[in-house]
């Protein structure tokens, strides 16, 4: 199996290369159109803000790449932020796969941001994430959120309710970091490579 | 519910990882690789590195040793010690550290922290601080502690919010390497005053000094070295005995 990690300029490339090292598959990180969409699955991570990502991907073509991406892709974090239409981080414009906005979590008493750490998360019916994480805790790391919505494979709650997994066709996401998530991390992980 | 963290903290010097006792007389524990290996089974919910030496004897960086643990753990692992530039910063989170922390290098041009947080996110910023109560008022130190400065720590704080930190990272001089338990008032306070999530460190003696540190110094993470370096407390029984005392935890 062929696995691309897209190559762009989002800080944590390096931590989806070890842990798919750690599950003992191979892959490439790369920005060519022709190697992402010959690959069996495709990895959009990301660390960083869309503000400075965003016109990366654009002026490197890579928005369209991933549009034209047909098989498995999944989208972590601000990965997951980007497929959606547009996040108030920067008012930017994003991909559009997802047609939801990204909102900067409202300040509530009590409440620290970023939502940094564990929490647990609620599988949506028909979630594409395995059953046997149901309620456990994975690894957070942003002050935006995606809204929930119709495309919700898992919820999370932090000053209110949002999404946490997503998908839609081959578009897979998750807002929690799978990668730094401990064994259940892994087991999401080896669930979308398995697909 | 987000959980509150329990952070075991590796402070390093030549590679090996070493606890000091109010910051002096060092006592081997172990090698840092294999040591987070063991601690993400054990329960961790995230691992800090501190290179106690790289201040003060300019030691050479940390990016070899984050390299490898970045390659063995799968849970979240932050880097500090003699941190000074925003070249530094690159190196490490380039080397697979998820966050870094940055303190004397901060006091002394604090623009470092806005600069840092422009360039890679406040999210993988740590600023962490050291402080002591001398005569009611609480001073940050910097060099490991050793050199006194006239800054208030709750002024302090509030400005690394301003600047840019992601996180504070309090620790008390008078409580660390007492076992007497945290610094729960001042640690109220910065948590009170604060917006970004504040991590308790110095004092750790027993499980109740944790659940102390959450209930009344409203701290979102606690860290601690020698009572997790030497098996005094066990992370899955603290685990437990915080879950059972109604505080939002991960429990594995």
């Amino acid at each position: 199996m062929k696995i691309v990690i897209i190559k762009y300029n989002s800080g944590n490339v390096k931590s989806v290369a070890n842990a798919l090292e750690r599950l003992g598959w191979s892959y490439s990180i790369s920005d060519n159109e022709t190697e992402i969409l010959a690959a069996d699955k495709v990895i959009l991570p990301g660390v960083g803000s869309a503000s400075s990502t965003m016109p990366f991907l654009t002026n490197k073509g890579l928005d369209q790449t991933i549009k034209k991406v047909q098989q498995p892709l999944l989208g972590i974090c601000l990965g997951m932020q980007l497929l959606c239409s547009h996040t108030e981080e920067g008012n930017t414009d994003a991909l559009g796969i997802f047609n939801v906005s990204v909102k900067k979590f409202p300040f509530k008493q009590g409440y620290k941001i970023p939502h940094m750490g564990w929490n647990s998360i609620q599988l949506s019916e028909g979630s594409w994430l395995p059953s046997s994480v149901q309620n456990k805790s994975v690894y957070f790391v942003h002050s935006y959120y995606v809204e929930s919505n119709q495309w919700n494979a898992a919820t999370s709650d932090y000053i209110q309710p949002f999404s946490v997994a997503m998908k839609k066709d081959n578009f897979y996401a998750t807002q929690f970091h799978p990668e730094k998530s401990g064994d259940i991390g892994e087991l999401i992980l080896k669930e979308f490579l398995s697909l | 519910m987000l959980g509150k963290r329990i952070i075991p903290c590796l402070d390093i010097k030549d590679g090996r990882t070493v606890k000091g006792i109010q910051f002096e007389n060092l006592i081997d524990a172990g090698d840092p690789v294999e040591l987070a290996k063991a601690y993400s089974r054990l329960g961790a919910d995230e691992l800090v590195f501190l290179d106690i030496s790289a201040t003060n004897e300019k030691r050479a960086t940390l990016a070899k040793i984050a390299e490898r643990i970045a390659q063995v753990l799968n849970i979240p692992f932050t880097v500090g010690g003699g941190i000074n530039s925003i070249e530094d910063v690159k190196r490490l989170l380039e080397a697979g550290a998820d966050k870094v922390s940055v303190n004397s290098s901060i006091v002394k041009r604090p623009d470092l922290l806005n600069e840092l947080a422009a360039e890679f996110g406040s999210q993988c910023i740590v600023a962490a601080v050291d402080a002591k109560c001398i005569e009611g008022t609480w001073l940050v130190h910097t060099h490991g502690g050793k050199k006194a400065t006239d800054i208030q720590l709750y002024d302090w704080v509030i400005e690394l919010e301003k600047r840019g930190a992601g996180e504070i990272l309090f620790t008390s001089m008078n409580n660390d390497g007492t076992k007497s338990g945290f610094a729960n008032d001042a640690l109220n306070y910065v948590s009170e005053h604060c917006n970004i999530p504040i991590i308790a460190s110095g004092g750790a003696g027993t499980m109740q000094h944790f659940l102390d540190a959450f209930k009344l110094g409203k701290v979102d993470a606690a860290l601690a070295a020698s009572v997790f370096h030497f098996e005094e407390i066990e992370i899955k029984k603290l685990k437990e005995f915080l879950n059972n005392h109604n505080i939002p935890i991960r429990l594995t």
